[in-house]
């Protein structure tokens, strides 16, 4: 926990800033996952996490949240170590779809997200006599409303669908009117229309209410408008910058020791290509003879079915 | 005595509570009942029916051994009940942060383990014992008529003490065992509640068990959780439902045993059952009636 500290180390903190992470590694069962990773964030920023499948993306979500200690260098979140903040951020683990028979409504899941980590029961007809029930239940309605999850956030979760369900996380994340938003995968289960829609919330909520978002994602696309700043993982190093910077065939060239291309196709979307271990399925369009298409940035391989 | 089923409830249950065995096992099958309602709830949301079984059948040798070395048979299912809990709690004690299928898989082998262990150790305590098939069937389908006024107030304490903790802990249940992940994040200590409810299980198990015996606990455990969770996806409502439709098994099951001189426990299990049948017909018929409109509903979502 010591070398978490900045103060310790003589380095001031940021005043302003969410999140910071200076020249911080992580390892998993003595294994290091990647190193060298600088970042900050501020109110109001977008931020995505990018990186082949593995590399460690959900693992620094992890770290941010304090539920595994950085193996070095310092990490601040909300201007405390990791772990410390935690009624102050929203999280959206990978997903996660919930079984077809779970029989527990949408507005259960998000008020768990408002109260679960409280002692006691929520006793039945506590809303109708207490103002902080009745607060508690209109802050519900609220963020359902908020991403459009009103006409099913009372049927069964088991029964909604994977982008309804994805929906229903995304206001339990937000019910409590978080400062920091992890989301590992948010878009995850998304068809483009809705991953588009998703996007627009997420960035829309990042803006008005100033809320930090750090958002991992498969597929750089549906967010690179919005997007203030992007954190490239490889096996073994890390790049982070504005995504036009990152998001290069220089910079990704060097991070991955082998010739990497990054086109960028008429409507402006990006395509890398060459990547080291491309799966077959990643070939698309673009495909050239340097390889296969990388799927980190390129556009999400379901979306070349549709 | 030789009752005679009337048309005239009140003196059936009038002549039922007169008999001070009959009016025990009201009073034990109330206390049960409400208890395996609240926990069965859970256990059914959580996904580990397998487990409480498992914990069900070690409570057979539990109460034979006891038995055997002298001990009341109440204290081998509580012993061994909460044992095997403590076990399973251990080796499913998992990353903490998920409850993924591999350490389901795991686990389930665990338990189908300890569970055919257990019951070749209770029949090997009854064959020491004497082999009396009376104790062996009471132990496996129960007696409501062995319940004494002493069994009666173990029964209301330990019942007592399992609903105290639930009522403190249920909310963090509830999302540790919805969303362990996000609950993990917000500071619950998910192992620890995982552990706990696992402990809660084991006393709620010991307990039914005394009543229906340690095959049938799920005719209180199961069914009227699963029924309850048929009719509604209100965590509230569903408890009580739950509730309310293991105390009227129970109670009208106990009076159709002594009337008609059945087993209790195929009475009680008959019951609820009937009750679980019920409740799917009913929701099969709502789903028909209202498809046209809830696909309807599903479309507006989308856009
Ligand atoms: N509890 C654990 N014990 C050991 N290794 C782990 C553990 N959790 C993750 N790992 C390993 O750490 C590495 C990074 O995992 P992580 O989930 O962070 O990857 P990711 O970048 O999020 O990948 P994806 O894009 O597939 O989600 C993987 O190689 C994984 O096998
Ligand atoms: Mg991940």
């Amino acid at each position: 926990m010591k070398n978490t500290d900045t103060r310790a180390a003589g380095i001031p903190p940021l005043p302003d800033a969410v999140l910071e992470l200076r020249d911080a590694a992580v390892a998993v069962g003595g294994r290091r996952l990647w190193g060298g990773v600088n970042l900050t964030v501020r109110p109001g920023e977008f931020v995505a996490v990018l990186g082949p499948n593995g590399v460690g993306k959900s693992t620094m979500i992890k770290v941010l949240l304090g539920t595994l200690p950085a193996a070095a260098g310092q990490v601040r979140v909300l201007g405390a170590r990791p772990g410390g903040a935690g009624d102050q951020i929203g999280y959206l683990p990978q997903r996660r779809n919930f079984d077809g028979s779970l029989r527990i409504r949408g507005v259960d899941i998000v008020r768990l997200g408002l109260d679960g980590d409280r002692w006691g029961v929520p006793l039945p007809f506590a809303s109708r006599l207490s103002p902080r029930h009745r607060a508690a239940e209109t802050r519900v309605r609220e963020v359902v409303e908020l991403v459009g999850a009103s006409s099913y956030a009372d049927r069964p979760i088991g029964e909604c669908s994977g982008g309804e369900q994805q929906r229903l996380l995304i206001a339990q994340a937000l019910v409590r009117r978080p400062r920091l938003l992890l989301l590992d995968e948010p878009l995850d289960s998304l068809d483009l229309p809705n991953q588009a829609g998703v996007a627009a919330l997420i960035h829309r909520i990042c803006r008005h209410e100033d809320v930090a978002v750090v958002m991992v994602a498969h597929d750089v696309n549906p967010i690179l408008s919005y997007l203030d700043r992007v954190v490239y993982i490889v096996a073994g190093g890390a790049a982070s910058g504005p995504a036009e910077e990152v998001i290069t065939s220089e910079t990704l060239t060097r991070l991955y020791g082998t010739p990497v291309e990054v086109l960028k196709a008429a409507d402006g979307r990006l395509v890398v290509v060459g990547g080291p271990e491309a799966p077959a399925l990643h070939s698309d369009r673009h495909h050239s003879d340097h390889g296969h298409a990388h799927a980190a940035a390129a556009a999400s391989p379901r979306g070349f079915g549709s | 005595m030789n009752p005679q089923f009337s048309w005239n409830l009140v003196t059936d249950v009038q002549w039922l509570w007169s008999v001070p065995s009959v009016l025990n096992a009201y009073r034990a099958g109330v206390v049960v009942a409400v208890l395996a309602g609240v926990v069965g709830w859970f256990m059914v949301l959580r996904r580990q029916t397998f487990a409480g079984h498992s914990i069900a059948v070690t409570g057979f040798p539990g109460a034979a051994a006891a038995v055997y070395t002298g001990l009341s048979a109440t204290l081998g299912y509580f012993g061994f009940c909460i044992g095997a809990a403590l076990v399973i709690a251990y080796y499913t004690r998992g990353s903490g942060s998920g409850d993924t299928a591999g350490e389901r898989a795991h686990s389930s082998a665990l338990i189908a383990v300890v569970q055919a262990f257990a019951l070749a150790l209770g029949a090997l305590f009854l064959q020491l014992y004497g082999g009396f098939l009376n104790s062996t069937s009471d132990f496996l389908f129960g007696n409501f008529l062995g319940i004494t006024s002493a069994d009666v107030v173990v029964l209301v304490a330990v019942a007592a003490v399992v609903l105290v903790v639930m009522a403190v802990i249920g909310r963090r249940l509830l999302f540790v065992s919805i969303d362990p992940a996000v609950a993990a994040a917000r500071g619950v200590p998910v192992r620890a509640v995982n552990a706990l409810f696992l402990v809660l299980l084991g006393a709620t198990v010991a307990e039914v068990s005394q009543f229906t015996g340690a095959l049938l606990v799920f005719a209180l455990l199961v069914m009227p959780a699963a029924t309850a969770q048929v009719f509604t996806a209100r965590p509230a409502l569903g408890l009580a439902i739950g509730v309310v439709i293991g105390v009227l098994s129970t109670w009208i099951g106990l009076a159709w045993a002594f009337f008609g001189n059945q087993g209790t426990g195929f009475t009680i299990t008959t019951l609820a059952f009937g009750c679980y049948v019920l409740a799917l017909a009913i929701r099969a018929v709502r789903t028909r009636l209202r498809t046209p409109a809830a696909a309807s509903g599903a479309l507006e979502g989308v856009s």
